[in-house]
């Protein structure tokens, strides 16, 4: 696993999740976006729109049902940047 | 042992804690008589309704009835089988014929539902390796095909060119897509950008699929809906429509020019699989749709209560879906749900019933009061209900 304090892509993801981060959770890679964030589902559309732009890719709907975790999505983000 | 039923607790906590206050269940109510496509009998106490989709009116069309009752006697009272089997009927040809006629267009099919026309549809046309991108305020027939069927499912931002677009770049240039939009969306009655979104969808080699659900009838020159509004109809792949609202009836419906569009009849598993509508309701979908192609005046007179209720309602203080009125749908917007609830009961009690909206169903979780115009309104029912809308949100404090 990637030490997650030096890696750029977990940082920027981080960034992102900040202002929908309305509980004040600290992130890590094991953050569970339901269970920790508490996210529903409209913030959960609203966040992978943002994520989608910021990285110019698109994270389908089959695939957000397999990410549960922030470092899942870091890993997929690193996959889908190709 | 796990109960099954354990992942309902906290819906089935959050509704009795609601009942406890007293305030009577808006999902359950009961219409004891209905007497015209805008009165009906609840509680024992007569009642406005502004809150059932029958935007035409043509529930209580003699036209329509006697022909329903024709075919009842004609052709019995259903026909036990599938559209492919024993279950075409000359009645269904003929409500095919109709559509086709209303549209224009060179294909019509007809489903039991709208719901399984979506079904039906969405999830048979995009296969494993394409992508369906919708619009993240899609209804949820048109979320629940995406879900039985296993394309890749993009969702943008509700009416967001932009976000469209760019989701439309991104894909690879070779993959099938299916791009779906809806003319009006029913939950804040706000029109789709149709033109610029049917626009770059096609230059993306996109098919466009349009659900009119909520404008047949009264949108567009010829009430075909806000794709003909937007001059965009050539370039829509598919149409799809319901009987269960404009047309006033059930059962729904796919119209195309698609050269293999008969394929579907053979393939779409949601109009194979189950029995087709009784004789009696094509019969009375096709007289209702050949209707609704000289509905002129009628049309007329629905945009006049359409205005007519949003400009009252924004006069007395309340907060609107859409600034300016887009179609025959006024959504309030209520302060959460206890207040919504609290209103909706009010209303009633005015003899008023409208449609009260809560999340998920909703947009950003919202809570409305969803208020639906019919053609056979008058113009002092619409007066009446403004008062009663005055009075209902004074006694409840929402203004
Ligand atoms: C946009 C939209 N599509 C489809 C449907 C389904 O129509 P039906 O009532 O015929 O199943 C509805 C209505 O509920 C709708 O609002």
């Amino acid at each position: 696993m990637t030490d997650h304090a030096s890696d750029p892509l977990f940082a920027e993801i981080k960034e992102e999740i900040e202002p929908f981060n309305a509980k004040g959770v600290e992130v890590t890679r094991e953050t569970s976006f339901q269970k920790d964030l508490e996210w529903d589902s409209l913030t959960v559309m609203d966040f992978v729109a943002a994520i989608e732009d910021r990285f110019d890719i698109i994270i389908t709907m089959n695939m957000q049902a397999e990410i549960e975790t922030v470092g899942q999505l870091v890993d997929a983000v690193t996959k889908l940047r190709g | 042992m796990t109960d099954l039923f354990s992942k309902f607790d906290a819906l089935i906590q959050q509704r009795e804690t609601l009942l406890s206050t007293g305030q009577r269940d808006p999902f359950s109510l009961v219409m004891e008589e209905v007497k015209s496509p805008t009165v009906a009998v609840v509680n024992g106490k007569e009642t406005i309704l502004l809150g059932t989709y029958n935007y035409m009116g043509m529930t209580f069309d003699p036209d329509v009835i006697a022909a329903g009752k024709k075919a009842l006697d004609d052709f019995g009272t259903g026909t036990t089988g599938s559209r492919v089997l024993n279950g075409t009927y000359q009645g269904h040809r003929e409500c095919e014929d109709a559509l086709k006629e209303f549209y224009g267009f060179d294909h019509a099919m007809v489903f039991s539902t709208g719901y399984q026309a979506n079904l039906g549809i969405i999830s048979t046309i995009a296969g494993k390796d394409d992508y369906v991108l919708l619009d993240i305020d899609s209804h949820a027939s048109i979320y629940d095909g995406c879900a039985m069927g296993n394309a890749q499912i993009v969702p943008f931002r509700h009416n967001d060119i932009e976000a469209l677009e760019k989701r439309l770049k991104r894909l690879p240039e070779e993959a099938g897509k299916l791009v779906i939009l809806e003319g009006v969306y029913s939950m804040l009655g706000d029109v789709a950008p149709l033109k610029e979104m049917v626009r770059i969808s096609k230059e993306a080699g996109a098919m466009v699929l349009v659900d009119e659900a909520h404008s047949m009838g009264f949108i567009g020159e010829h009430g075909r809906g806000v794709a003909e509004e937007q001059g965009v109809m050539d370039d829509v792949d598919f149409i799809i429509g319901t009987f269960s609202k404009s047309v006033g009836t059930v059962g729904g419906f796919c119209v195309s020019n698609h050269p293999k569009f008969e394929v579907m009849r053979l393939v779409c598993r949601p109009y194979v699989f189950t029995a087709s509508l009784p004789p009696s309701v094509v019969a009375t979908a096709a007289t209702s749709i050949r209707k609704l192609m000289h509905g002129s005046e009628k049309r007329a007179h629905l945009w006049e209560n359409s205005r007519k209720l949003h400009a009252g309602l924004k006069a007395l203080g309340f907060t609107i879906g859409t600034d300016e009125p887009q179609s025959a749908i006024i959504a309030v917007i209520m302060p959460d749900l206890e207040g919504g609830a609290k209103m909706w009961e009010s209303l009633l009690n005015e003899g008023l019933y409208v449609n009260l909206a809560r999340p998920p169903a909703t947009p950003a979780n919202m809570t409305l009061l969803r208020c639906s115009l019919c053609a056979e309104h008058t113009s002092e029912q619409v007066d009446e209900i403004l008062g009663m809308f005055e009075r209902a949100g004074k006694a409840t404090g929402i203004i």
